[in-house]
């Protein structure tokens, strides 16, 4: 380890976006003949550090060393001129052009285009390191892993030393990993310097030397993969929260609510993304959902507010008197229209729940525009009730008359809370209801929803923050690649069991 | 944009850029309208230094001209009222799709059907039927042809998501050849290769004119369809569904707006429209059909409405604007006894600084500060 030298040496990165800060006074180094994983929830800054490296930011304070020189950075040309590469989580590819029209695309060579030469030295990179790679098939005929092989194969043709990968597996099968993984252990032990993004834990064990944690935009901890656990990983990744003191009064006459059986959604391009999912979630009561980000969250709300096509499964809402709705199949107005009182607060407030070029008016008509037989829209009421919710919730805005866009991130949440609650619901499912809001904000959000609770609603809270999530919820439902790994009560359960079931099929019991 | 000088050596590079761009916060009204002010201020002093430069005119009377061009006459004001009616009314009627953020650049071929529709009327049914009745089958025809024209790429949209930009500029394509065949099908006399003044004895089917003022009709007919769609798209369910859908179609599907029916609907309503304006341009001023009837201005429409950001009060205004300047070009072009291209390029100059302020109203430059520090890497 100490005879390594370092590639890259960060220093005191500091990077912020608005008032947000994405990192904070960050120290990284990576070595050469190593693999590191640099470790963190959502939002904690990993991919923001490494865009800084790879200049497609620039850092607002703090130097960049490469091989011990001190380097500026400022655009993904001088990034490749240094040998650092990244291969993001979106492909860059141009469908329509093959392998190797894709791999020299943007490359300045002298003389003319030989497609030949390239594809020859497209099939020796690939023999070097055990890629399979059709030079000349075309990219929108490829598979998702074919593709991730040709981005790689992009930035080794073009020289880099210094391969950055942004959860590469979040994609791929685990058959297709292996394979991944084989190939980056070949470039390590042929001296190359590999950083993986991620935040699976197993994969950080499976195939890194070293791994950095970061935590809210803050390094947290620098360590040997083989000298660390699971565990203390899990610590370090979900970090010492603030004192939390939410208010968790006992759930109110808890009934069954909605009743979710055997739940199975794959996405349009056919990937399984939830599996046989079976849960009911009861009145008066919070439910929280915890589990790594993509894992289905996302997909198993959207399918309760008929938003998702479901592959097979039921889901079921039962009235106080004991009549039930099947919701599967049935479009938001459709549900509305069968008198089942569900609201929705989505993860993606300005591209999904609000319009952000609207003002607070427009916006909280959003669900209710139809009343009335009236032809002319009447927007009376909407305005009522946008005051309401601006003096209620304390929204700070010049007026009901600014649109949306231009309100802070907490009150654009308020806003949408605001309009979801005011009709009345039974059944609330809340998507990060407090990503990216301050403390008090989010404060003002669970208080909210406690009371929502209170007063008889299924409330579905689904969150990031683990502490967050046991202070809040009755029972909190582990989600892990799309399967329920377990139901644990909120009161009781210890955070690490529930960072072990969302990395793992039911926690420690389950041997991987 | 950034001083991008090769980096001299791999590890001493500074090319931060000179200054980068970001969007600004919202402005106050009078700050973003002296941004266009000084643009058009801008406008027309270059138009007179190009002027000068390249005619050796003096600047004031070719601007002189422009105005004469436009408003000399009470013929020339007329005609300059009805060139702003027809503009208007395409650019109304594509507004609806553009701010459903469906790029209709389809007018021309909407336009043109609908004439068609009219003209067919006139021809077959003239004399035939009472002319009260012709008129009524005339803008009946004209809304639905227009309306089945519009309706057909969004039904294609709203089914099998193809792209409506190619979709409506081929069906211009597709009117264009229709309208070339029956002008030889009808053709008067034949061999003629054109269409002629139709009923030009009994007038069937004309557009009755009010008073002495031909153009009055066309005019107080936009006017009234300016106000119909200002309510349309401000006031309405159906505008507020538009809104929504355009602005981002998740929302729409999220608060269960069925945004295939809402697609089909509004190019049904933009097609009317265009329709419409087919139906003032045969039925009312021209009496007669040709390919070039729209003339462009299916195009010039979508200038129109992104200039005025979609609010048909302020599209008067731009309406007026173009029109303004294309008849001030036409004029200097036979005053000066210059190229009708000069007065093309004074309009290309003006609209050029227009379109250009908005890129000043939305974003401002930051320059970057020349801290001690970056003199230093610098060096």
């Amino acid at each position: 380890m100490n005879n390594k030298t370092a590639a890259v040496q960060m220093r005191n990165i500091t990077k912020t976006f608005g008032s947000v800060v994405a990192n904070d006074k960050v120290n990284l180094d990576i070595y050469k003949g190593e693999v590191l994983a640099l470790l963190g929830e959502n939002g904690s800054g990993k991919t923001t550090m490494m865009n800084m490296l790879s200049g497609i930011y620039f850092p607002d304070e703090g130097e960049i060393f490469i091989n011990g020189q001190p380097t500026v950075i400022s655009s993904p040309k001088d990034a490749f001129d240094h040998g650092i590469g990244m291969i993001h989580q979106h492909f860059k590819l141009v469908d329509v052009l093959t392998a190797a029209e894709n791999i020299v695309l943007g490359l300045k060579e002298e003389g003319r285009l030989n497609i030949e030469a390239v594809a020859a030295k497209v099939k020796k990179i690939c023999d070097a390191y055990g890629f399979e790679v059709d030079p000349y098939q075309k990219i929108y005929n490829m598979s998702v892993s074919q593709k991730q092989t040709v981005e790689i194969v992009k930035v080794l043709y073009r020289g880099a030393d210094i391969l950055i990968l942004d959860e590469p597996t979040a994609v791929l099968t685990p058959q297709e990993t292996d394979k991944l993984f084989a190939v980056l252990r070949n470039m390590r032990n042929d001296g190359k310097a590999v950083v993986i993004i991620t935040h699976k834990l197993h994969e950080v064990e499976d195939i890194s030397d070293r791994v950095v944690i970061l935590n809210h935009g803050k390094f947290v901890g620098d360590l040997i993969t083989a000298q660390t656990s699971a565990q203390e990983m899990t610590n370090m990744m979900v970090g010492r929260a603030v004192e939390l003191n939410i208010n968790r009064p006992e759930p109110v006459d808890p009934r069954p609510r909605v009743e979710v059986q055997g739940l199975t959604v794959r996405s349009s391009d056919g990937i399984l993304k939830l599996d046989d999912v079976t849960f009911t979630a009861n009145s008066g009561e919070i439910l929280g959902i915890a589990g790594i980000s993509g894992c289905g969250q996302k997909e198993l709300l959207e399918a309760i507010a008929g938003l998702q096509r479901t592959e097979s499964g039921t889901i079921r809402y039962i009235r106080d008197d004991g009549t039930a709705e099947n919701l599967v199949g049935k479009d938001p107005l459709e549900i509305a229209s069968m008198g089942v009182a569900l609201s929705f607060v989505p993860e993606d407030r300005l591209g999904m729940g609000l319009v952000g070029n609207m003002d607070l008016t427009d916006n909280m008509m959003l669900r209710s525009f139809r009343e009335g037989p009236s032809f002319l829209i009447n927007r009376k009421k909407p305005r009522l009730l946008a005051e309401k919710v601006v003096k209620d919730l304390e929204v700070n805005t010049p007026g009901v008359s600014t649109p949306i866009r231009r309100l802070s991130g907490g009150n654009v949440q308020k806003v949408l809370l605001g309009r979801e609650i005011a009709s009345s619901p039974t059944v609330l499912l809340t998507a990060y209801a407090v990503r990216g809001l301050d403390i008090n904000s989010s404060y003002t959000i669970y208080d909210l929803l406690t009371r929502q609770k209170q007063a008889g609603v299924a409330v579905i809270y689904v969150g990031e923050d683990l502490d967050v999530l046991l202070e809040l919820c009755d029972r909190i439902l582990v989600l892990c690649g799309g399967k329920v790994s377990g139901l644990v009560d909120g009161k009781t359960a210890e955070k690490h069991q529930i960072g072990m079931m969302m990395t793992k099929l039911g926690g420690e019991a389950a041997n991987e | 944009m950034s001083n991008n000088c090769q980096p001299n050596g791999h590890t001493r590079v500074n090319n931060q850029p000179l200054f980068h761009i970001t969007k600004r916060k919202a402005l106050p009204w009078y700050y973003t309208w002296g941004i266009r002010g000084a643009a058009i201020v801008a406008a027309l002093l270059t138009c007179a230094a190009v002027t000068s430069l390249l005619t050796g005119e003096n600047p004031l009377e070719v601007f002189q001209t422009i105005g004469y061009g436009a408003f000399g006459t009470t013929r020339k004001t007329w005609i300059l009222l009805q060139n702003l009616a027809i503009l208007l009314c395409i650019s109304l009627a594509v507004t609806p799709a553009f701010k459903m953020r469906f790029w209709n650049i389809g007018a021309e071929g909407q336009v043109l059907i609908g004439g068609l529709a009219t003209a067919a009327c006139m021809i077959l049914l003239g004399d035939k039927v009472p002319n009260a009745v012709l008129i009524a089958t005339m803008v009946i025809s004209s809304i639905a042809a227009g309306a089945v024209w519009g309706g057909i790429p969004a039904f294609f949209k709203a089914k099998w998501n193809t792209n409506e930009t190619l979709f409506t500029l081929m069906m211009n394509y597709v009117a264009t050849q229709l309208v070339a065949f029956f002008v030889i099908v009808w053709e008067v006399p034949k061999g003629a290769g054109k269409i002629g003044i139709i009923n030009q004895d009994t007038m069937a089917g004309w557009l009755p004119q009010i008073g002495d003022y031909k153009y009055l009709l066309n005019i107080l007919i936009v006017a009234m369809l300016t106000v119909a769609m200002y309510v349309y798209l401000n006031y309405t369910k159906h505008g507020y569904e538009i809104t929504v859908v355009g602005e981002s179609e998740r929302t729409a599907r999220y608060v269960g707006i069925k945004v295939d029916k809402v697609i089909i609907r509004t190019m049904l309503l933009s097609g009317a429209v265009c329709g419409i304006a087919g139906l003032l341009l045969v039925g009312g001023t021209d009496h007669t059909i040709t390919t070039t009837i729209a003339g462009g201005r299916g195009f010039t429409a979508v200038m129109v409405s992104w200039l005025a950001q979609f609010n048909p009060i302020v599209m008067v205004l731009t309406s007026f604007l173009l029109v303004f300047l294309d008849r001030g070009a036409g004029e200097i072009s036979t005053v000066f006894a210059l190229n009708h291209s000069f007065g093309d390029i004074l309009t290309g100059i003006i609209l050029f600084f227009i379109i250009g302020s908005e890129f000043f109203v939305n974003y401002q430059l930051n320059f970057r500060k020349n801290t001690g520090k970056e003199g230093k890497a610098n060096v």
